[in-house]
């Protein structure tokens, strides 16, 4: 039983992290259909960021505070300067230039840091707390919170506030939302600012857990694409659902099946959900436009 | 004689093939030139399935995985000759291509990639665990081709650069006569027709799922060929052949080329293959580099470098 | 539009090998993981080669002549690493290839190079490399079957005779865990949990739990290098799991402390080498000289804390300009017979002896058995 319990503290950890890559990946799907695959450098940017501030000796918070905000301006510059200028161009192509950004990005991250490995200390402490003989970090804690909390923060924006619904309808038909009024260049920017800032997120509290170095974002991003696309696409629940799905999958197949084929556990789920529902868990059915 | 666009094709690559080595400063030269032709194969099966008929594969490395140790692994467990495995790696990738390929295809956009990710991160994750039959990530031997030494007793002595060089041309520009022959096939206009738009196609008459598996498995074969000849090639081989960074590579050379001609990817393929060789004098910036050409080719070059110089020339000479 | 193709390919082909025949220097060829999975590895490596050179040419080289290092990186991808030996032997011209971080870029550098009877250095673990012997190739790490062996040692004499194992599943970590399963029995120590992680895992507790729960466990082993290593020693003490903790050679710098952390870290166990114990060493140990004038070289040039793997570059570089010096010759034929004819030559990693039926030139010795305490590297007995 404690071992059950163990191996589900370990799944929803590390699914927290994925869980708030997922919904970095439904805020930008929701705005301009783009899957951004530099989603996961949007993390090692807010865990490198960090350390780098942090080691020349500003406080904690603080670092963290600057690493968000540099990150989701880095999001906006890559929102001006290389989607916007793609707009309407074919899936493959914006797969390219994301990707694209995500190699810039981490060459960059290596000229600018090192290409050594690195962390900061956890916020609460390393004393591991001890629940029915399993034990859990703090930091997961922080970790776990920091993804429910963006995932309420995301949901009362999209469903309560006018600017989240603006979003949701230039998502729906950017054409439309225009002619109503909405600026859609400002949710765009937007979109990107915010994304960029819960990766930024996601690499703060997860640093002192999982490590960061220049190359931590394509591990990051394949298991967010992945929980986004489980969950289905640019419905932020679905992400949140996904992401720690995936997490949980990973660590029980490690406790009691296989720990080499743990990832591919992750994704022969993956293959059989969009067998049966081609639109992932939670997603919409879509039609042609013909 | 009229010249169609498929002599044209053809005719450009073998005068390319032939003539490069003329420029060529050392032999280092001959071993580039092979790799951007066993790249080509690859990215003339991503003409076929992404450029003909409209689908993305984000694993097509992992189909270039099974080619590749089928050439390791099947001389040294059945003694098949290394010539024959390369076949038997392409029927493997075919079958596991047709299996995987009706319900895979049947998503649309990035769900088709995960599912494809998906898959190619299976292969290569299997050539990474299954250490007892694949040796692991360190790698593998592959055995000797032996046509080389089969030319030299005809006298016709080739250096192993070469070699592999000519030999790889020639296998490039077969695949180019294959994939532009199916472009000009009543399944090639009907693959056209789909990418298109799949809804008009089947109202037409054009069984869609047919035409996409067929590309789909099509395009896998060549991706099992190239990695194939990559893996004779080296005479080694690990499961980075099958990794995720291959399958994008694969991908972005056809795209950056210009992925709706085969010249147009085969073009691709030369300069990404050519922009480590010449960012070595900057390695420290090679990968800032490469991402900015990836971005910047796609954002002001859609349609691919080849068809916009060209297009740019024509207009020129207007 | 031929005429354009073909123009645009040869501008391309010309760009690049625009390269200086001058040959008044020694060209020695590099091709080294500094970027990509093994980055860690290769980065020091990389950093230190250049700092040797430089070092060398500013005493005047060897007997006049300098070095001319051309370094290229291979980002880990042993495609890449062929190409690159390739291109340093046919363009290059370069006497000596050094490099070839992971097992499998040099495995693929070790072909071209013994095609071309040019010597090679290799930087990588696996005993592949260096047997059955080949003419040109030889290595400077100590086999991972080595480091299993010097592990093996110490447990037999804890006397545990149960033990359990989680390995990366990088080459690095699978190709230690296959050869510490395959000498294991030799010890009288019997694997009872045999778990694997992947490189960019954030977190092994389901793996540790699962070594715990295994019935009779002693000890547990950990071959792995990166990050990997230091997440799973922390792992061990969140599940408070009491029993010695290994970690393989793949961590040994103290980067490993920082990472873990010196509490997490305290009694982990370790096959080193000199390097990271020089104040230790006697003032008459052989190595001491080499290995003090190297970690205050590189740590005063990079700022970061020396490694074995640095090391391992260190010592590479030690060789080759040995030999070059010993045979008065830059023919890579002459440096091969010297390089073989090496004997008792101090590195930071071990004496080496090299002989026509050893190409890797250390024995168990040069490993020394280490243990954290308090945040340091202490010496075992």
């Amino acid at each position: 039983m404690s071992e059950l319990l163990q191996f589900l503290f370990s799944g929803v950890t590390v699914g927290a992290v994925y869980a708030l890559v997922a919904l970095g990946f439904t805020i930008i799907y929701n705005a301009s259909d783009v899957v951004n695959f530099a989603q996961g450098e949007f993390v090692m940017l807010g865990g490198m960021i960090t350390w780098f501030a942090h080691q020349a000796g500003i406080p904690l918070p603080i670092a963290a505070f600057l690493a968000i905000s540099i990150t989701a301006a880095i999001g906006v510059a890559m929102n001006k300067l290389a989607i916007e200028p793609a707009r309407g161009a074919p899936i493959v192509s914006l797969i390219i230039i994301t990707i694209g950004a995500s190699i810039f990005l981490q060459g960059a991250a290596q000229l600018v840091f090192d290409k050594q490995i690195h962390d900061f200390p956890a916020f609460s402490g390393n004393t591991p707390i001890r629940v029915g003989g399993a034990t859990i970090l703090p930091q997961s804690l922080w970790v776990i919170g920091g993804a429910l909390a963006v995932f309420v923060g995301l949901w009362i924006f999209f469903t309560r506030t006018l600017l989240g619904r603006a979003v949701l309808a230039t998502s729906n038909n950017r054409l439309a939302a225009q002619l109503v009024g909405i600026n859609t260049n400002f949710v765009m920017t937007l979109s990107f600012a915010l994304s960029a800032g819960i990766g930024a997120l996601a690499g703060v509290l997860a640093t002192p857990i999982t490590l960061t170095a220049y190359n931590v974002g394509i591990a990051f991003a394949l298991k967010g694409f992945a929980g986004a696309m489980l969950g289905g696409m640019g419905n932020p629940k679905g992400a949140l659902v996904g992401g720690f799905l995936i997490g949980l999958i990973e660590a029980l197949t490690a406790g009691y099946l296989s720990s080499q084929y743990k990832d591919a556990a992750a994704f022969v789920v993956i293959l059989l959900v969009l067998f049966v529902r081609p639109q992932g868990l939670f997603g919409r059915k879509s039609t042609d436009r013909v | 004689m009229k010249m169609t666009p498929k002599l044209a094709t053809l005719l450009i690559l073998a005068a390319l093939v032939l003539l490069a080595p003329f420029l060529f400063p050392s032999n280092f030269y001959y071993r580039v030139g092979a790799l951007i032709f066993v790249n080509s194969i690859a990215v003339t099966g991503i003409v076929i399935l992404t450029g003909y008929a409209g689908q993305i594969s984000l694993g097509h490395a992992g189909f270039a995985g099974i080619g590749a140790y089928a050439c390791a692994l099947a001389p040294a467990h059945f003694g098949i000759h290394p010539a024959l495995a390369v076949v038997l790696g392409a029927a493997i990738s075919a079958l596991l291509a047709w299996l995987v390929g009706r319900p895979i295809l049947r998503l649309k956009g990035y769900y088709l990639g995960v599912a494809t990710l998906g898959l190619g991160i299976l292969i290569s994750m299997m050539l990474n665990n299954e250490r007892q039959l694949t040796r692991g990530p360190d790698g593998i031997e592959v055995p000797e081709l032996g046509l080389r030494a089969l030319l030299k007793g005809w006298g016709l002595d080739l250096t192993n650069g070469q070699f592999w060089y000519y030999f790889c041309g020639l296998c490039m520009i077969l695949g180019a006569w294959l994939a532009l022959n199916l472009h000009n096939s009543p399944s090639g206009r009907a693959l056209r027709a789909l990418h298109g738009s799949e809804v008009a196609a089947r109202t037409v008459g054009v069984d869609v799922a047919r035409m996409k598996l067929q590309a789909f498995v099509i395009s896998a074969v060549y991706a099992s060929v190239s990695g194939s000849l990559l893996a004779l090639q080296n005479k080694f081989i690990t499961p980075d052949v099958a990794g995720f960074m291959h399958s994008i590579e694969m991908v972005t050379m056809a795209v950056l080329g210009g992925v709706g001609s085969v010249l147009g990817a085969i073009f691709g393929a030369a300069i990404l293959t050519l922009l480590p060789q010449v960012l070595t004098v900057f390695a420290e910036y090679e990968q800032l580099v490469l991402g900015l050409v990836m971005m910047l080719v796609m954002i002001f070059l859609r349609e691919g470098l080849l068809p916009s110089i060209l297009r740019k020339l024509r207009r020129k000479g207007e | 539009m031929t005429k354009t193709t073909a123009g645009a390919l040869c501008a391309l082909l010309t760009a690049f090998s625009l390269a200086p025949a001058a040959q008044a220097e020694i060209r020695l060829g590099a091709s080294i993981s500094a970027t990509g999975p093994a980055a860690f590895l290769g980065d020091p490596e990389a950093k230190t080669l250049e700092l040797l050179v430089e070092e060398l040419n500013a005493k005047g080289g060897i007997d006049g002549e300098k070095i001319k290092l051309v370094l290229y990186d291979d980002g880990g991808d042993p495609n890449k690493a062929r190409t690159f030996a390739t291109r340093l032997i046919e363009d290059d011209e370069v006497v000596a290839i050094i490099g070839g971080t992971t097992t499998g870029a040099s495995m693929s550098i070790l072909a071209v190079a013994e095609d071309a009877e040019v010597p090679f250095i290799s930087l990588a673990g696996a005993i592949e490399i260096i047997k059955p012997v080949r003419p040109f190739v030889f290595k400077t790490p100590h086999t991972d079957r080595m480091a299993c062996q010097k592990i093996f040692e110490d447990m037999q004499k804890r006397g545990f005779t149960k033990i359990g194992m989680i390995s990366g599943t990088d080459g690095f970590g699978a190709s230690m865990q296959a050869q510490c399963k395959d000498v294991v029995g030799d010890y009288g120590i019997e694997i009872v949990s045999d778990e694997t992680y992947n490189p960019t895992d954030a977190d092994m507790t389901a793996q540790l739990t699962k070594i715990r729960n295994a019935s009779g466990v002693q000890a547990v082993l950990n071959p792995g290098f990166g990050q990997g290593p230091s997440i799973v020693t922390r792992n061990y003490r969140q599940l408070a799991i009491d029993l010695p903790l290994y970690q393989s050679h793949g961590v040994a710098s103290n980067g490993f402390i920082e990472l873990a952390g010196a509490q997490a870290a305290e009694g982990v166990r370790l096959p080193g080498t000199a390097l990271l114990v020089a104040d230790l060493l006697a003032e008459e140990d052989p190595q001491r000289e080499v290995v003090v004038a190297y970690r205050d070289a590189f740590e005063e040039k990079t700022k970061t804390p020396v490694g074995t793997f640095g090391g391992y570059a260190h010592d590479a570089f030690l060789i080759f300009t040995d030999a070059v010096a010993r045979a008065g010759s830059t023919e890579p034929g002459d440096i091969r017979d010297a390089i073989e004819a090496t004997a008792g030559l101090a590195g930071t990693t071990g004496i080496y002896n090299f002989s026509a039926e050893d190409h890797l030139g250390l024995d168990l010795s040069a490993f020394r058995m280490l243990e954290i305490k308090n945040g340091a590297w202490t010496l075992v007995e």
